[in-house]
């Protein structure tokens, strides 16, 4: 992608989602607290997420790649699970990456 | 307002801002390794400022996905903030437009949990500005750090970076899921929704585009079950 072309989508989604922020201090109230307006509000993260977390884990342009980014993965998990702090899980995470593809 | 009060709310605001800036390093790195400088990864820092939105538009370039999909999976994200600003208007009473203005640039997950965790509402605006002068700074400051950081790393070290991101996001999704959010079971079923189908499309839709397609998920599993509707 182009340098112009990036800068275009750095600057045009920023603006987007600042007027998304300045939206909800300025629509009627009633317009966003639809009951089901607020449901696919709470819910829309964690599919996008977790659509990010597979795609990024096991996608290599449209194939899927079993790589250290799985065992990466698989121990950012655990990590979360035992409650480990951000920067621990992280740093857990890129150095099993970095054991495998030395391995490898 | 009691002193006690008031230090307990700047000192949650001002240690949320430490814990995020660990995120903008992250991002930083992350913006790196999917093409951007370090002079674009801070101007979605200054910006866009809302961490996830910042995370999935670089994530979806990472992935090889056109500007659309990073522009619509950014922005999907971002309508969180619309509705933690209808939120925040009775509890800062932001007067006038260009008061909206600027309030609005700072709404976003972590000043709308200080301010709406408040004890009281002269309370929540001190909870909402210091949380976002601290995150704010933190965070811009953090992003150059991961930016040019990444940019001296050889090829193991990018290995360790490819690792990093899938788990930065997984960090990001497990609050969500745990029991204490809302309706985490449901949580969890729309996760698992979105998770299988960006993998079924990705063979056969153009980077980027499964994963904005995985809000499908929330449609097929977000309703609530019966047994489920009182938990």
């Amino acid at each position: 992608m182009s340098d112009t072309a990036l800068w275009t989508l750095v600057l045009g989604a920023s603006l987007g989602c600042y007027l998304l922020k300045l939206a909800g201090l300025s629509v009627p109230a009633a317009w966003v607290e639809q009951p089901w307006v607020a449901r696919v509000v709470d819910f829309v993260p964690a599919a996008l997420l977790a659509a990010l977390v597979a795609v990024q884990t096991l996608a290599s342009e449209q194939e899927l790649v079993v790589d250290g980014r799985l065992a990466g993965l698989a121990v950012a998990a655990l990590a979360l699970a035992l409650r480990a702090p951000f920067i621990v899980v992280l740093v857990l995470a890129g150095a099993t990456g970095a054991l495998v593809h030395v391995l490898a | 307002m009691s002193d006690a009060a008031r230090t307990a709310v700047l000192r949650d605001a001002i240690g949320l801002g430490v814990a995020v800036g660990l995120y903008g390093v992250a991002f930083g790195a992350a913006a790196a390794a999917a093409g951007l400088d370090a002079w674009q990864a801070l101007a979605m820092s200054l910006l866009m400022f809302t961490g996830a939105s910042q995370f999935a538009l670089v994530g979806v370039l990472g992935a090889g996905g056109s500007a659309v999909a990073a522009a619509g999976s950014a922005l999907l994200l971002g309508t969180r903030n619309t509705v933690y600003g209808v939120r925040l208007v009775p509890l800062l009473r932001p007067q006038g437009l260009l008061r909206r203005m600027g309030t609005a640039h700072w709404v976003i997950d972590e000043t709308t949990a200080v301010a709406v965790a408040a004890p009281e509402r002269r309370l929540a605006r001190v909870g909402f500005l210091a949380a976002g002068a601290s995150v704010y700074l933190l965070w811009n400051a953090t992003t150059v750090v991961g930016a040019l950081g990444s940019a001296a790393l050889g090829d193991t070290a990018q290995a360790a970076l490819d690792a990093v991101v899938p788990a930065a996001f997984l960090a990001l999704l497990w609050p969500r899921l745990r029991t204490g959010a809302t309706e985490p079971a449901v949580q969890r079923r729309v996760a698992l929704g979105g998770a299988v189908v960006a993998l079924a499309l990705t063979p056969f839709v153009p980077a980027g585009v499964q994963v904005i397609a995985a809000v499908v998920a929330v449609a097929l599993a977000g309703r609530p079950r019966p047994q489920e509707a009182a938990a």
